[in-house]
């Protein structure tokens, strides 16, 4: 294809990048490096129905106005909001690295820095999860692969439910059962006879639903993926291995995996990107007592009576950090098979 | 045909029988009105007071949302505003306040506001702001059946709250006698502010936005908050308000601290466990260490008009919602909540928060930073909650992310 046209093919697609990938990520950057200007306060008496008229402090917004006229992004801050306590807190944990009695205290202090509570659950939930919903679609996708005809087309539809409801109402939906008065939770009550049980009160027990849900959710992708996978096997190396004596399990293992492994590194890349992401089970399950998540932090800084939009840019360019760190080996691995196939 | 003409003239009928209703709210020119505000039941009533309004040079809207918050700051930045009024609260209007977004109401209320008590005017700098029109807060709920029967007396503070559930489990009459809304957001941060403003300490120092709760007082809410956590269902860090009223109403529950607005949907007939309503006892919020007021905000309910829209707009919406909250509405509708209009006889749903406020609570604080404390109480005292943080530590955790997002936002 000669360049030219090649370049008016795709135009449109770049601009659209552009527009709406490229520029609101640029914008996201620019509004982490501001703050606020310094308020302008004066007190004024202030009267209300309960208590009468006392003093209080409010904010002059008329000369707020003429310093917003003349600076509208707030002042700069650089890459001050990143080093603060509720981003990458350097001096917090310099001064923990610092004085400290012992690996388990500074482990335990750093954790209750918001930046790296959020880290530890986000990152533990991207490998947990990963994994096992991958081998789930895939075990998934191996026993409909192998099922009649006729069953496939329900059984198939069954399977993509988790992924067709949408993530809020799921994760809803899990949670309602698990309360003590809900089917899950009852049962776990009766199952251990502990009527007391119930999995949202401990850190660890809704760690552990929310990474259940979090293998529900995502499994079916997996499954689609690899069951399309499987449609491309080819027939000839299956039944030869068959003639050679292979059982089941040595032709998934030696035919049928090494042919889905480009498709896998594909699912975890997808995969990984959006478990970075996890958001709407936390809200879903009201499990922000011990569970946090990058995501989470950026809503909690735009909701609620005063928004913080510096703060809430630097945990979203934290976020897309890392989602490239997370992706680089597997970026890297693609790209030597890449390099290897051309040669 | 006979239909059609059927339609028509039940049509005609209808408008000059709405034409009839309109005629009482009486609005001076034309202009449109466009009402956002929160979402439950006494607004509701508000917006269709107000709708009353429409006629044929007047357009009303309202748009009841619990979004509202997030949405009120942008729509009444821009110009026209896409909002003329805006119901606030103690805590919602102050963004409104820190933008300059409303404006000043003394010659509309010269001019329409007869009717308004001057105690409904909320004035900033001598100019009214905003004019309110319900008040609200948390208060005591309790069963008087489950008390008698563990034979101890009402309680009026949260030491008298921690010996009577300590009673009832004792006595086995119910296995978690407390509840409180303590999930981790919001309701957390707001059961704190509850709490501290029951010891007649305060937040910040005076004129500063340095904050000033890393002290005896602080500890012993933390302190009263976890003691009183023992007593509470195991799920309690799941709980809101909305799910304390479902546990209390199921019958598992002997005292909670809730909203005086769920007060009247919580002794109605409906969705109550037998016996519940009939021994329910609505009474002031709780004091706290020895004080003497009661450890609950106050709260009130009002309406401000938008500064980016034409007079006309502004002195109609202003009529429409003088109109809304009218005498003659609120003589209609007693029950529905705790009016501030004249002429309110308080129903039986109303006594608690009339004795929260009677017994001197104070009213929620309206500094421009506040919300930055409710907001880093609100994740910084999950843990505490949780038992997995000691108090000092809950609150040094408190001061740092206060400290952090209060230098960002430029008051530090």
């Amino acid at each position: 294809m000669p360049h030219k046209t090649f370049f008016a093919f795709i135009l449109p697609s770049l601009i659209a990048m552009i527009l709406f990938i490229a520029l609101p990520i640029v914008s996201v950057v620019v509004q982490s490096l501001y703050v606020e200007h310094p308020r302008v306060l004066v007190e004024v008496q202030n009267c209300q129905p309960f208590g009468g008229c006392t003093t209080e402090v409010r904010v002059d917004t008329a000369a707020m106005a003429e310093l917003k006229a003349s600076a509208p992004m707030g002042q700069f801050n650089g890459l001050g909001t990143y080093f603060n306590r509720g981003h990458l807190a350097f001096s917090e944990v310099g001064a923990i690295l610092a004085t400290n009695s012992g690996i388990g205290d500074i482990i335990s202090r750093i954790y209750n820095l918001p930046f790296y509570k959020a880290l530890a659950f986000t990152l533990v939930f991207c490998f947990v999860v990963t994994p096992l919903a991958m081998t789930l679609g895939f075990a998934i996708a191996l026993a409909v692969n192998a099922l009649p005809k006729m069953t496939k087309g329900p059984v198939i539809f069954f399977s993509l439910l988790p992924m067709i409801i949408t993530p809020l109402v799921g994760s809803l939906i899990l949670y309602w059962m698990i309360q003590p008065n809900g089917i899950i939770g009852a049962s776990l009550q009766h199952l251990f006879n502990d009527p007391t049980l119930s999995l949202r009160q401990s850190p660890a027990l809704t760690w552990a639903s929310l990474l259940f849900y979090g293998v529900w959710t995502n499994a079916p992708f997996s499954f689609v993926v690899f069951y399309a996978g499987l449609q491309t096997v080819p027939g000839d190396t299956l039944e030869s291995a068959m003639i050679d004596g292979a059982s089941r399990w040595e032709r998934v293992r030696y035919v049928i995996i090494p042919h889905l492994m480009p498709l896998a590194t594909f699912v975890a890349l997808v995969q990984l990107m959006d478990n970075f992401r996890v958001f709407e089970p936390i809200v879903g399950f009201s499990a922000e007592a011990n569970a946090t998540s990058l995501s989470w932090m950026i809503f909690n800084d735009l909701s609620g009576d005063s928004q913080l939009f510096g703060s809430a840019g630097a945990t979203s360019v934290l976020t897309i950090v890392g989602v490239i760190i997370l992706l680089t080996p597997v970026l890297i691995r693609t790209w030597r098979d890449f390099n290897h196939k051309v040669v | 045909m006979k239909f059609l003409l059927k339609t028509t003239v039940s049509l005609g009928v209808l408008c000059l029988t709405a034409g009839a209703a309109f005629a009482d709210c009486g609005i001076e020119g034309t202009g449109s009105v466009r009402i956002l505000g929160n979402d439950f039941e006494a607004l509701r009533l508000v917006n269709t007071t107000a709708e009353e309004c429409a006629s044929g040079t007047v357009t009303v809207t309202a748009n009841a949302t619990a979004e509202h918050k997030n949405l009120q700051v942008p729509a009444l930045s821009i110009n026209p505003a896409e909002y003329t009024v805006a119901e606030v609260a103690n805590n919602s209007i102050v963004p409104l306040l820190n933008q300059d977004l409303i404006r000043p109401l003394d010659d509309l209320v010269a001019k329409y506001g007869a009717s308004l008590q001057p105690n409904q005017l909320i004035k900033i700098d001598g100019k009214v702001m905003a004019v309110a029109f319900m008040g609200n807060a948390q208060h005591l709920f309790y069963r008087k059946d489950i008390l008698d029967k563990a034979g101890v007396a009402a309680p009026t503070s949260y030491e008298d709250m921690l010996a009577a559930a300590a009673k009832i489990k004792d006595a086995g009459l119910m296995e978690y006698p407390v509840a409180a809304s303590v999930k981790p957001g919001w309701d957390l941060a707001a059961e704190f502010v509850n709490d501290y403003l029951g010891t007649g300490a305060d937040f910040f120092a005076p004129g500063s936005a340095e904050l000033s709760i890393d002290n005896e007082h602080g500890l012993k809410v933390l302190e009263t908050m976890r003691a009183m956590s023992k007593f509470m269902d195991p799920d309690y860090l799941t709980f809101d308000a909305n799910s304390i009223k479902a546990e209390y109403e199921a019958g598992k529950t002997a005292m909670m601290v809730e909203w005086g607005s769920l007060a009247g949907a919580t002794i109605d007939d409906e969705g109550a466990a037998e016996g519940v309503v009939a021994n329910t006892v609505l009474a002031a919020a709780p004091t706290i260490g020895g004080g003497t007021i009661p450890a609950a905000a106050l709260w009130w309910d009002g309406f401000a008009i938008a500064k980016n829209i034409s007079d006309e707009d502004a002195a109609a919406s202003f009529q429409a919602m003088v109109h809304a909250i009218s005498p003659e509405m609120v003589a209609a509708n007693p029950a529905v909540a705790t009016w501030l209009v004249a002429g309110y006889e308080p129903g039986p749903a109303a006594v608690g928060v009339i004795a929260t406020a009677n017994g001197g609570a104070r009213a929620y604080p309206m500094q421009p930073y506040m919300g930055l404390l409710h907001t880093a109480l609100s994740t910084e005292l999950a843990e505490f909650m949780a038992g997995s943080e000691d108090a000092e530590q809950a609150l040094a955790d408190v001061k740092a992310a206060y400290d952090t997002a209060a230098k960002e936002g430029g008051y530090l």
